[in-house]
């Protein structure tokens, strides 16, 4: 059976995929921000994930004011970059998992998510930032290392779902997850944030000791942050900072109690706190029983993810 | 009819782009979306007057947007991710938005992202609200909240302009 061994949560700032584009990396403006993901890297470079799950929000690229779907969930073959106004990204298209995203679709839709289902979208900085930031630059002409299955979640029209909402999604993507037969290792990511505010006079926004807060709790008590209203993360996080909530799909599709593999937070990047967290779920605990009986044994690999684990140090934000 | 109150008004400097807004600005959006292509950038840039009508929008939405007023192109129900498509189409970068939203010299703008943001600190409501969200506020294993509380009090902090 397939399983969730990571969650990844990670900011998209758009610039941060310009300055990759741009070979910008060395700049140390910049470079104060990619060094943060180097450890990352080599972790997930360690993990050699099967699939990857990306939560995420398009930016009015594959969807406009005409349609606006809460959650949308990926099943094509394949989600070509948006072209963003400057042309599209030089990244490759990034390939889906159509077989396993179905078999979300339908699992989830019957626990009582009514997802849209996309069967051609284009993905835009929202998504392939974060999979720069964790498996590096990749050309154009080369290859993503993972299969992925995107899902898509409206944080630009007010009010987008709740933060229990959508922690209790991810429960379910878990579930679903869980049942699918192939022996897969899934990571899921949570991009977006943290805080921010890119619109109106209180532009420019960030909340540092929010940030700080609501990683701790991600990771010890993320039943603290389901409760949050959206009111809060628009007044202390910024307008634009309620793009958080996506994280929280993440951390409800992972155990209750997870590891704290590593952690980065800086800022700026552009107008945006960047912020960065990998939590691992402590190996053989997250196969459910009863689905472990039915299913031929599932891959062990939580060993070399507490090795992994334990050579990338988990880091902790000063000050 | 009169805009329906939120709990969200009181936030300053903010205008949240909500259901009544993205339909009211409807026509500023996909105006804004029409900007993606090269050939309507074209035609905008020609005759923006005209290459207007072709929208939906109200004589103050079109003035907004002749005059590059937008903040007020938010208040209007323009979203950000949109008309952020317009000041590429001038050929600006983010922060020169950013700047001008803020009422604030794209230099300022940029010194004050570098030295960690537009705080929190007076910068939470309109009305006076000045206490931390009680969710987030004494969370976690840092230092209690209060404690935070009382010598943030005392920094510099930058208020957000109201409108």
């Amino acid at each position: 059976m397939a399983r969730i061994i990571a969650g990844i949560g990670s900011s998209h700032v758009p610039a941060i995929g310009a300055a990759l584009d741009n070979g910008k990396t060395e700049e140390p403006y910049w470079k104060r921000i990619f060094s943060g993901f180097e450890k990352s890297q080599a972790w997930m470079r360690e993990t050699k994930p099967d699939v990857a799950i990306i939560v995420y929000n398009d930016h009015a690229s594959a969807f406009s004011v005409e349609m606006i779907p809460t959650f949308a969930l990926g099943c094509a073959a394949e989600f070509p970059p948006a072209d963003e106004g400057w042309g599209p990204r030089p990244v490759p298209v990034v390939k889906g998992h159509p077989a396993l995203a179905s078999h979300i679709a339908q699992s989830v839709i019957l626990d009582e998510f009514d997802l849209t289902i996309c069967n051609k979208m284009e993905v835009d900085h929202g998504m392939t930032v974060p999979m720069n930031l964790l498996f590096g630059k990749v050309e154009k002409s080369g290859h993503w290392p993972c299969p992925v299955v995107p899902l898509a979640v409206n944080v630009v029209m007010y009010p987008p779902p709740t933060g229990h909402r959508c922690f209790m999604l991810g429960r379910a993507i878990r579930k679903a997850v869980e049942s699918y037969p192939e022996d897969l290792k899934v990571v899921i990511f949570g991009t977006g944030g943290l805080s921010h505010q890119i619109s109106g006079p209180r532009a420019g926004l960030i909340n540092s000791k929010w940030d700080k807060n609501f990683l701790d709790n991600l990771s010890n008590n993320p039943q603290k942050l389901v409760k949050i209203p959206h009111i809060d993360y628009m007044r202390e996080a910024g307008a634009e900072g309620i793009e958080m909530v996506m994280w929280l799909i993440m951390r409800g599709a992972l155990d209750d109690k997870v590891d704290e593999v590593y952690r980065f937070y800086t800022v700026p990047a552009s107008n945006t706190a960047v912020g960065h967290i990998i939590l691992a779920n402590r190996g053989r605990g997250s196969a459910r029983k009863s689905a472990a009986k039915a299913a031929p044994k599932p891959k062990r690999s939580g060993g070399k993810l507490k090795r992994a684990a334990a050579r990338v140090k988990t880091e902790r934000i000063r000050g | 009819m009169a805009r329906e109150r939120h709990d969200y008004d009181d936030i300053p400097g903010t205008f949240v782009f909500d259901a009544e807004r993205s339909r009211q600005g409807y026509g500023i959006n996909m105006f804004c979306m029409s900007l993606m292509k090269d050939e309507n950038r074209k035609a905008f840039k020609a005759n923006e007057a005209e290459y207007l009508k072709k929208f939906k929008l109200t004589p103050e939405q079109t003035d907004a947007i002749l005059k590059r007023d937008y903040n007020r192109m938010l208040e209007l129900g323009g979203n950000i991710y949109f008309t952020a498509k317009l000041g590429a189409t001038d050929g600006h970068s983010f922060q020169h938005l950013a700047a001008l939203m803020t009422g604030s010299t794209q230099q300022d703008y940029a010194e004050m992202m570098l030295a960690g943001g537009r705080s929190i600190e007076g910068n939470r409501s309109r009305s006076g609200k000045s206490a931390p969200s009680k969710h987030l506020g004494a969370a976690g294993r840092g230092k209690s909240a209060a404690g935070n509380r009382k010598a943030k009090s005392k920094s510099k902090t930058r208020s957000a302009k109201r409108k």
